[in-house]
């Protein structure tokens, strides 16, 4: 058993390390303010090969796995959760195109989603009435003589203010005439597509939230990727594959917020001590940093075993989601903890790190809908 | 053009050292290593000169096995072969230069620009004793550098300001921080890098002999920094001065 980075992995973590100390950590918290997308820096990260790190070479991708690209995303999210939430988002479109698309969708899409000519890319599963009960959506897409007629409203879309293409999951009627789900790519500025106002968010304020609505979009015939009816099982195979960058970046802020915690410690002094000397600060800083490796020990198998690609790891991803984002919550909030009434206010980043680390535990399926996948599959092979 | 750079893999400066209990060393458990940062200047301004007027890039380290991750490093950010000259030993800068000098006259490289120091020791030695052990003139301390025609114009951050030097390649450049900005490895430059030669050499296949001529005694800690104090006037300031640090 080896579960040490090759030179390849390691020289990845270190070039998003330095990017996210760099470019984005000094941003992280006026950003926060703003709620300013960070246009400049996704558009530096495309250039690093950031935005497609397990895509191919023909398509513009770094190549460089699964596991490299979960250890970029703990990275990042150490400089800005905002800006991982997109970087994750953007590389899942990436995957799923690259995965299921016609060669003229790959040829057409990922090159600009991971050169950076599109600064991110949409997953449009979510609607307003229909989160976890994905199935239940309404948005429909209607058969035309030359292509689809696409309607309804998606919500919760992560980076869709600024999608260069959306992929919009939709009921089909199949020839039997029952309701199936399927999959489409949807240029962001056709005729009947209306972008919301970006959600105010607890956190993450960077990234930018809207909901979307389709009144009969026309879309050609080629903008349905994968088979009609194949949309449900493209969607869950996608979001496997992004439970692991969520779990990373969750890690990622959780890494962070221990950082910032342990630095504290060890300056703040009461009692005539430094606070790391007593030993209830001590238990804290112990219990943070177990967890989190655990969660990152989780994380980077189910990314070695997606990288392996030779068996489902379904249940490893939804365990490394559930127990990294629950993991991170609980770093977030102790390391408040550890800097007292300081840690309250925005003077310090642990305030912010625990509003962003909050949604972790909610998209990309709750911890509760984790907990329904992990526990399925357990029975299933009872 | 054909150019020649080195890294060093350093202790990471970020990283508090520790002195062994013996004085004999520091303690280099769970120590993290990285590139030296000067010689990032060095690389980026070797890939800057190729990419200006063509050529090669050949990126020299004299260190351990591990010293190819710093070698590789560069290899992503755009160079083109890598030699690592394998030793465990501890080095001094004379060794390292001699190493060096050797590597050169085999490789013939128009121009060879290395970081002005390595920040673990800062001795800021290699440079000079390299130019002269193969007799090849310098430009140390470089903030600009611009080749033509056969000559190197440097720009140099010397005490009190600045000058500039001309000097006829092949020559000796040694960057300072203001030389550049030097790029990050992209990944697509990571996977690229996997597939570039280097090759490992010992200081025995160059007919090299290390041994050092500098022998270190022992380690020992700075004295730590009380802390500062503020004061209310310059009257006060001016009485701290004389009769507390009795500067002036
Ligand atoms: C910032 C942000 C970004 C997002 N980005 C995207 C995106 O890019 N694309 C996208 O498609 N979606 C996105 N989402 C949506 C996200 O995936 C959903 O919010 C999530 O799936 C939950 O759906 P819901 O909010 O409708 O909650 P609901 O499904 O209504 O759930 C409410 C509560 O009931 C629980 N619950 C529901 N069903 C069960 C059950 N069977 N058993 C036990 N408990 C249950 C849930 O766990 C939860 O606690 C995003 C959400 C947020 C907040």
């Amino acid at each position: 058993m080896d579960i040490t980075l090759n030179e390849t992995q390691s020289l990845v973590q270190e070039t998003a390390r330095k990017f996210a100390g760099a470019d984005l950590r000094p941003q992280a918290a006026s950003r926060d303010e703003s709620a300013e997308f960070p246009l400049e820096s996704l558009a530096k990260m495309a250039g690093l090969g950031l935005m497609g790190v397990n895509i191919g070479g023909e398509y513009g991708g770094a190549e460089a796995g699964v596991v490299a690209y979960s250890l970029a995303v703990i990275e990042i999210a150490q400089g800005d959760p905002a800006v991982a939430v997109t970087m994750a988002v953007n590389n899942m479109v990436s995957e799923v195109i690259q995965q299921f698309g016609t060669s003229a969708q790959r040829e057409r899409y990922i090159p600009r989603l991971t050169g950076g000519e599109y600064s991110s890319g949409s997953f449009c599963l979510s609607e307003p009435g229909s989160g976890s009960d994905a199935a239940s959506m309404r948005t429909r897409a209607e058969k035309t003589s030359d292509g689809w007629s696409l309607s309804g409203a998606k919500a919760w879309v992560t980076s869709g203010a600024y999608a260069g293409v959306l992929l919009v999951w939709a009921k089909t009627r199949n020839t039997a005439g029952l309701d199936e789900i399927s999959l489409f790519c949807v240029d962001p500025k056709a005729d009947g597509v209306a972008i919301g106002k970006p959600e105010k968010k607890m956190g993450q304020h960077a990234s930018n939230t809207v909901s979307i609505a389709f009144d009969k979009v026309e879309l050609s015939d080629d903008a349905l990727l994968g088979e009609p009816g194949q949309g449900f099982k493209i969607a869950m195979m996608a979001l496997d594959g992004g439970r692991i960058g969520i779990a990373s970046q969750a890690i990622g802020i959780g890494l962070e917020a221990f950082n910032q915690a342990r630095a504290y410690a060890v300056e703040r002094r009461q009692f005539g001590k430094r606070i790391a000397d007593f030993q209830a600060i001590q238990f804290k800083l112990a219990d943070i940093a177990t967890e989190l490796e655990a969660a990152r020990l989780l994380t980077m198998r189910a990314a070695w075993l997606k990288e392996q690609a030779s068996r489902p790891f379904s249940r490893e991803a939804s365990m490394a989601k559930l127990y990294a984002s629950e993991a991170a919550c609980r770093a977030c909030d102790q390391a408040i903890q550890i800097l007292g009434g300081y840690g309250y206010t925005r003077e310090y980043p642990v305030e912010k790190l625990f509003r962003d680390v909050r949604v972790t535990r909610i998209y990309e399926g709750t911890n509760e809908i984790q907990r329904i996948v992990i526990a399925r599959d357990l029975i299933r092979q009872s | 053009m054909k150019i020649l750079t080195t890294v060093k893999r350093v202790t990471d400066p970020d990283m508090k050292v520790k002195i062994k209990p013996d004085q004999s060393g520091i303690i280099t458990d769970g120590v993290e290593y990285r590139m030296n940062s000067f010689d990032e200047y060095g690389v980026e301004e070797a890939i800057r000169l190729k990419e200006l007027h063509g050529g090669e890039v050949i990126v020299v380290s004299v260190g351990p096995a591990e010293a190819t991750k710093e070698i590789r490093t560069a290899l992503a950010m755009g160079a083109d072969r890598g030699i690592l000259v394998e030793t465990n030993a501890e080095l001094d800068s004379d060794a390292v230069a001699r190493v060096l000098a050797e590597v050169v006259r085999r490789e013939t490289p128009d121009i060879i620009v290395i970081g002005k120091q390595a920040v673990d020791s800062d001795r800021n030695q290699t440079g000079q004793l390299l130019a002269s052990y193969l007799d090849l003139p310098q430009a140390t301390f470089a903030y600009s550098l611009e080749v033509a025609d056969g000559w190197a114009v440097v720009g140099r951050e010397v005490d009190g300001g600045t000058s500039t030097k001309r000097v006829k390649l092949p020559a000796i450049i040694t960057a300072d921080l203001r030389l550049n900005e030097p790029r990050y490895a992209s990944l697509p430059g990571i996977m690229k890098a996997k597939r570039k030669p280097l090759d490992t050499l010992t200081p025995a296949d160059l007919g090299v002999d290390i041994a050092p001529k500098v022998r270190v005694l022992r380690y020992e800690a700075p004295e730590e920094r009380a802390a500062g104090e503020i004061v209310g006037s310059v009257d006060e300031l001016i009485d701290r001065l004389r009769n507390k640090a009795k500067v002036i």
